[in-house]
């Protein structure tokens, strides 16, 4: 067993491991510490896959922006275990046995399916410096176009987070 | 037992089904929202996976540009969530099911 297969099974059971404690964590904070541990994983499979460039942004994007969003939501709101509702049981299995049918119909549909070796040698696709040549070449226009899409989101989002126009005698017990 | 191609997808299958599992499960918005970003990094890790079988620099890019949509995604549902905490006090969906009657 060569050390890129203990690597890989270290960060899939580490990632598995973590993606269940998402779903069956009571604390919503724990649940996003989970995810962040799930996206360093995720991260780690990355940089053994010489995905170099993606690890770093999964890192910063990922665990670093969105789920810090996701933690400021969560304190802002002060959401904690003995608030959150929870679905009766008969759904709660019904979840389960759904995303794990869907597990088994995949998974017998993908057994007879050709399998090839990763080659654990290193290779320079990952690295910033290629993957900026053919962004800038043949991706140029959905890059620009992700642009356009960063700017109407942000509009969106402010447009949608504002507070509406509420009379003056209300507004005391909005806050 | 090497490492090939077959592991990455059932590890991502995996992954994609907890993710699943979860928005069926839990009733609080944002775990449901958490739960699709699990399954859009599931799709991720495969697209890496055969980036590096098949020597090809696209496949990450497509990554970098989910990562780009996941990002603005995120953005407006976040918004949305806190206008909905703001209207009902509360981010149980259930609460949502105007629609149903």
């Amino acid at each position: 067993m060569d050390i890129y297969s203990i690597l890989f099974w270290f960060l899939s059971a580490m990632a598995v491991g973590c993606a269940l404690g998402v779903i069956l964590s009571r604390n919503p904070v724990n649940s996003v510490m989970f995810l962040i541990l799930t996206f360093f994983a995720i991260s780690g499979h990355y940089i053994l896959m010489n995905a170099q460039f993606l690890a770093v942004v999964n890192i910063i994007v990922y665990a670093g922006a969105i789920m810090v969003l996701f933690l400021f939501v969560i304190m802002l709101m002060n959401l904690n275990a003995d608030v959150e509702p929870q679905k009766g049981m008969m759904i709660q299995l019904a979840g389960v046995i759904s995303g794990g049918t869907l597990f088994l119909v995949v998974l017998m549909g993908l057994t007879t399916a050709k399998s090839e070796l990763i080659d654990p040698r290193s290779s320079d696709i990952g690295l910033i410096s290629n993957l900026g040549k053919v962004l800038f070449t043949r991706y140029v226009l959905p890059f620009e176009i992700s642009s356009v899409l960063f700017l109407s989101a942000m509009i969106g989002a402010v447009v949608i987070g504002k507070k509406e126009n509420i009379p003056a005698s209300d507004k005391t017990e909005i806050v | 037992m090497p490492v090939s191609s077959t592991h990455y997808l059932f590890l991502s299958l995996l992954l994609f089904s907890i993710g699943i599992m979860g928005t069926l499960m839990r009733r609080n918005a944002i775990i449901i929202f958490m739960c699709i970003e699990l399954m859009l990094n599931a799709v991720n890790l495969l697209l890496v996976a055969f980036s590096k079988i098949y020597s090809d620099a696209d496949a990450q890019l497509f990554v970098f540009f989910i990562m780009v949509v996941a990002a603005a995604e995120v953005a407006v549902g976040l918004a949305v969530i806190v206008m909905m905490y703001r209207k009902v006090h509360s981010v149980d969906i259930n609460i949502l099911n105007r629609l149903k009657h």
